[in-house]
């Protein structure tokens, strides 16, 4: 029988199924990182377990890590909780060991879902997990990658399985070709705004079509990243050339005739013809347009040539609640045209924007300009010490320094606000994050979504601009 | 992990839907090393306001919360589940939740129960009608009932999930029983797949 690429992920890591389907799913690649995994290490100490298989272990402190005052050591984080959880993390992995682990101030720390395939950690044909959300990045890779509470960060420590049940199938054909300064932020924003927060809940979703297949890698991880923004806890791109390229080279992708005998199975990890999916949703790439969320949920999204949404042409009651909350934290009025609303900061960054190519773009939209006035921040900060070295051989730093950005250290940074780079209260910020929740980006602060390149336009400009009249 | 049986509680309504998981617990509140501590984080942007619901004395004791649909959606912090328990709810009941919250909730032993939209209506209705509304929820008869029983609705779970719950088991103890089968699986996948080891 055909089947699906998640079929087949999912039927390679079968160990053991209960009668109600409840299976026993076995994985390869465990990454783990200082917020969530601090309690696992403590069960396992508290049972006197040892994790299953070290080797399955990829290690980094990333989420509350400061970008600035590495010179000073672990001096440089003021926050005394947060060094807590670093200093938990070296302790535990000194104790119990790890494939590789990247200590916060290493050349090659980063965001996790940035070095993992960075460093060829990452393969086609794994199960990954860690915990955050974000892990179905890795899915770009034709990976079984999600996200995981911290229990079961101690389960699979302890066991190297997963108790989990079977997805079901949505692919997501995104057919056409991409209109200039259309990028992936903006197919998975517009995905995201046709299907909603929960569209995809309880679904694995592959993502399929021309305008997939001419994404670079990290084009595709930009769209896998944000799967779970609709509901998805995994989302995966099937294996072809890009893919392959990608991986050759890597650090720990495997080299000479185990290569040749990887990827020959790699090949194999594409939705057969005629396999069943339970749903498909069809979307045309040239009609996607840049985008920019307006509200507190990723779907409250619209195209920069529109205009924020008016509550009052929403039938729905509670939907109508939603929107006029959301307009209201937001500071909005209904009915302003995007590219209106002034913005007081700017993020390029997060494990949805800080890669190599994201950096490259947005210092294109930069190079020779200035950062507009009313701007009071304008932050880079690389996914990787690695992206980061590549970055600064190329000049980029310069670019954004000379334009008046910031030019921090990798890190989460103000994805999440869980180290000192925040919104304050009021604040409006156009940032390549990935959630635009109240309070997300610091108590009070507001997020509007955008792609690295209409990021870094709206920085000079000051306000949104439509990137496609950007010359 | 506590067992959860038969659970009488009062029940506090959050009246909004895609509730996520960053208001659940602001990061703010995430920076321990432990699974406890949690209560004074939970919806604790939300608490500001006086009139939030669980500022509210006639909701004082509640243990059971009752949402709307996609509850627990975004990040996968196990601190949300941990922030209402600590807080003292034993039980979510919502029309659907995010996948990852709904898993992290049964690991710790709160209880999320699924009733249909127009079901979880009616009982925001009664809750908002009669100060002191209780549930009995009883996950062995996998029920929801007004404490006079004149309302009673079902609802489904896992047998797997239930067993559980009701035993109060650890999981990784359960999964361990199987410790032949993954090492026989594990020695066969690095046979065919040497470069994943």
């Amino acid at each position: 029988m055909p089947q699906t690429l998640y079929d087949k992920l999912w039927n390679s890591h079968v160990v053991h199924v209960e009668t109600d389907g409840t299976a026993l799913l076995y994985i390869d690649r465990h990454l783990v990182h200082e917020v969530t995994s601090a309690q696992a290490y403590e069960g396992l100490r508290a049972a006197g377990r040892k994790p299953w298989r070290v080797e399955s272990v990829v290690a980094t402190a990333d989420h509350n890590t400061p970008t600035t005052h590495w010179e000073e050591g672990l001096a440089g984080v003021r926050d005394p909780f947060a060094k807590l959880q670093i200093e938990t993390l070296d302790a535990n992995i000194r104790q119990f060991g790890a494939k590789v682990y990247f200590p916060y101030l290493d050349r090659q720390q980063g965001i996790v879902h940035v070095i993992g395939p960075e460093q060829g950690a990452t393969l086609p044909g794994m199960t990954v997990v860690c915990g955050d959300s974000h892990t179905s990045t890795h899915g770009a890779f034709a990976c079984l990658a999600h996200g995981i509470g911290t229990s079961e960060v101690e389960h699979v420590l302890a066991t190297q399985c997963l108790v989990t049940k079977k997805m079901k199938n949505l692919r997501i054909n995104v057919e056409g070709p991409l209109g200039r300064g259309v990028t992936a932020k903006d197919i998975v924003l517009a995905i995201i705004g046709r299907i909603g927060t929960a569209g995809a809940t309880g679904y694995a979703i592959e993502f399929a079509g021309a305008a997939i297949r001419s994404l670079s890698m990290e084009g595709r991880m930009t769209v896998c990243n944000m799967a779970i923004e609709a509901g998805a806890r995994a989302g995966m791109v099937a294996v072809d050339e890009v893919t392959i390229e990608y991986l050759r080279g890597r650090k720990f992708a495997p080299s000479g005739a185990l290569w040749d005998q990887a990827v020959a199975y790699w090949r194999t990890l594409v939705s057969d013809p005629g396999a069943k999916f339970d749903r498909e949703v069809p979307i045309n790439a040239r009609e996607i347009k840049p985008h920019v969320t307006w509200g507190t949920s990723p779907e409250m999204v619209v195209t920069v040539d529109d205009a924020v949404p008016d509550p009052d042409r929403e039938n729905d009651a509670q939907r109508r609640e939603a929107m006029e909350r959301a307009l209201s934290y937001m500071g909005l009025k209904p009915r302003t045209p995007i590219t209106d609303i002034a913005i007081d900061k700017v993020f390029i960054g997060s494990c949805t924007n800080s890669r190599i190519e994201d950096l490259r773009a947005a210092a294109a939209v930069v190079r020779g300009r200035r950062v507009a006035s009313n701007v009071k921040l304008a932050l880079v900060v690389p996914g990787s010490g690695l992206v980061k070295q590549q970055a600064e051989r190329e000049g980029l730093d310069r670019i954004f320094r000379d334009a008046g950005f910031e030019w921090r250290e990798p890190g989460c940074s103000m994805c999440l606000g869980m180290n000192p780079d925040r919104l304050s209260a009021g604040e409006r910020c156009a940032s390549t994050s990935n959630r635009n929740f109240e309070g997300r980006q610091g108590p009070g602060g507001r997020t509007h979504l955008v792609s690295p390149v209409m990021a870094a336009a709206a920085a000079i400009a000051g306000h949104f601009v439509d990137i496609r009249r950007w010359s | 992990m506590e067992k959860f049986t038969v659970l009488n509680g009062l029940v506090a309504p959050l009246d909004r839907a895609n509730v996520d998981t960053d208001q659940i617990i602001p990061k703010q509140y995430l920076a321990s090393i432990k699974r406890t501590g949690f209560a004074g984080g939970l919806f604790a942007d939300w608490r500001k306001d006086p009139g939030f619901v669980l500022n509210q004395p006639r909701y004082k004791g509640a243990q059971i919360l009752l949402a709307r649909k996609n509850f627990g959606c975004g990040s996968s912090r196990e601190h949300a589940p941990w922030a209402l328990i600590d807080y003292g709810f034993r039980s979510v009941i919502a029309p659907s939740y995010a996948d990852i919250f709904f898993n992290n909730s049964y690991k710790n032993g709160l209880l999320p129960v699924v009733l249909t939209e127009a079901e979880v209506d009616r009982l925001f209705h009664e809750c908002n009608a009669f100060p002191g509304f209780r549930l009995v929820i009883d996950l062995e008869r996998q029920s929801v009932a007004s404490t006079d029983g004149a309302l009673v609705m079902r609802f489904e779970i896992d047998p797997f999930r239930k067993y559980c719950l009701v035993n109060g088991l650890d999981e990784i103890g359960l999964t361990l029983r199987h410790a032949d089968k993954i090492r026989e699986f594990e020695a066969r996948r690095k046979a065919q797949y040497p470069w994943y080891f």
